[in-house]
């Protein structure tokens, strides 16, 4: 079993019009900009996929990344906790025109939402908004005298990921806080697409270190030296 | 008239000095934050992030920021001995599940009922939550540190939040400028105030009743730079 793929344009050319794509990563933390650029190349060359929804932490910085998807109209609905974070022009201009929706999700709920996916549970309480307008319209019920707010859980048609070491059964290790939305997300998608800096053969990771393991993947390309998003940015690059 | 308020260093000294040893904490992004450099010698005191650390420490030196390590608010920050790196859901399953020892968010309005409006000022604009409304009903206390009346002095401790809630029933103390106020029982019950306003000048810039249970004690903070 060999989960590697050769390029990153094979990586993503499953993603189709209309997708729910998880992006991992917490601002440029873990976000995996190799692939997310990969897609952005196929759009340009096609015009597809478009009308995907997003689901990530934020909305994308500068005009890079996930800004970038949104600046070039590839971008339907962001499901996000935080959409205004550094320089978020690209999604602020786009949702007050109306060209793109948003789904706000509390922090927490947002990652629960995801974990439930992956772990086959489809509702869960929790007392997150319980009294605020994020929870209009949400079943509420009580348990032990104290009110809680019902909320569904977030699956995906894809998954982009980023890690530091992978196997080439999938297994994956991350970078620091790194981590963060990217193990939850390679449990909640149907097609787990993973950009590791290395890939090793299976062994050479000691199976105590594993934080994903390779079941959840579906296919690892290696980017022996990431960018960061954080870099770029710095840096004024854009992809657009 | 000049408000005879603290900074914000002493706001974040005061907090600071509530915080007790071997404390799980989570400090909001701005003014709360601050509260980390006023930690007690001799405490140790743990922070939490929300993006996946327990334990972070400072900023590093310039130019060795390394971009994967990084906290809520997005700044570099360095891992102190002991640190440990974790996934978003057990990151918030510490928050939900009632595992932190304190969180202090900055605020717009408090109500007298503990209900907090910090995420959205009205319905114009790119609404953005993060963390906030986990964390107001996770952490065994939750204190807000802010200003106590807001820029053009209008109270910002009222009866009722007018602004959308980022929570119900959910602050338990409030540090501001002027005085150190716990909610108990859906009432504001002054503890500290600074010592150069009178009750009734602190009630005039409060937007609901104060009460005192005892002895209302001087807020003295000492002079740091900001």
């Amino acid at each position: 079993m060999d989960k590697t793929i050769g390029s990153l344009a094979e990586a993503v050319s499953k993603i189709d019009d209309g997708s729910v794509v998880m992006i991992g990563g917490f601002g440029g933390s873990g976000a995996p900009i190799e692939l997310i650029h990969a897609l952005i190349d196929r759009f340009k060359a096609t015009q597809h996929p478009k009308e995907l929804t997003v689901v990530n932490n934020n909305a994308g910085n500068g005009k890079i990344g996930i800004a970038a998807m949104i600046e070039l109209g590839m971008v339907r609905k962001m499901v996000c906790s935080f959409p205004r974070s550094y320089d978020p022009k690209a999604f602020s201009e786009a949702y007050l025109r109306g060209d793109v929706d948003l789904e706000l999700v509390p922090q927490g709920t947002l990652a629960e939402r995801i974990r439930a996916g992956g772990a086959g549970i489809p509702a869960f309480f929790t007392p997150t908004s319980y009294g605020t307008e994020l929870a209009e319209g949400k079943q509420i019920q009580e348990f032990d005298g104290k009110p809680f707010v019902m909320e569904r859980w977030l699956k995906a048609d894809f998954s982009l990921v980023k890690a530091d070491k992978a196997d080439q059964h999938g297994n994956l290790c991350y970078h620091l806080a790194a981590r963060n939305f990217n193990p939850l997300m390679c449990m909640a998608a149907e097609h787990t697409i993973v950009q590791a800096r290395e890939i090793v053969a299976p062994g050479q990771i000691d199976p105590e270190h594993i934080i994903t393991p390779g079941l959840f993947v579906d296919v690892v390309v290696e980017v022996p030296e990431p960018i960061q998003e954080e870099d770029m940015i710095r840096a004024g690059e854009e992809y657009v | 008239m000049t408000l005879p308020k603290l900074s914000n260093a002493q706001m974040a000294w005061r907090a600071a000095q509530d915080i007790t040893d071997g404390a799980y904490v989570n400090l909001g992004i701005g003014l709360p934050e601050q509260i980390a450099k006023f930690q007690l010698e001799g405490r140790h005191i743990t922070y939490h992030t929300e993006n996946g650390i327990l334990g972070f420490g400072p900023a590093p030196e310039k130019g060795r920021e390394d971009w994967d390590l990084i906290n809520a608010g997005k700044k570099a920050v360095t891992l102190k001995p002991g640190a440990a790196l974790f996934h978003h859901a057990d990151s918030f399953a510490m928050v939900r599940g009632g595992h932190l020892d304190l969180a202090v968010l900055g605020a717009y309005q408090i109500a007298q009922t503990g209900d907090l409006a910090n995420w959205r000022v009205g319905s114009k604009g790119v609404p953005a939550v993060g963390g906030a409304m986990d964390l107001v009903h996770g952490a065994k206390r939750v204190a807000v540190i802010t200003d106590h009346v807001t820029k053009d002095d209008k109270p910002k401790l009222v009866e009722k939040c007018t602004f959308p809630l980022t929570g119900v029933g959910c602050i338990s103390r409030i540090y501001t400028s002027l005085a150190v106020v716990d909610i108990e029982d859906g009432r504001f019950v002054l503890k500290e105030k600074v010592p150069s306003l009178t009750f009734d000048q602190l009630q005039s810039l409060t937007g609901a009743k104060l009460h005192t249970t005892g002895n209302v004690t001087d807020l003295i903070a000492p002079e740091l730079d900001q």
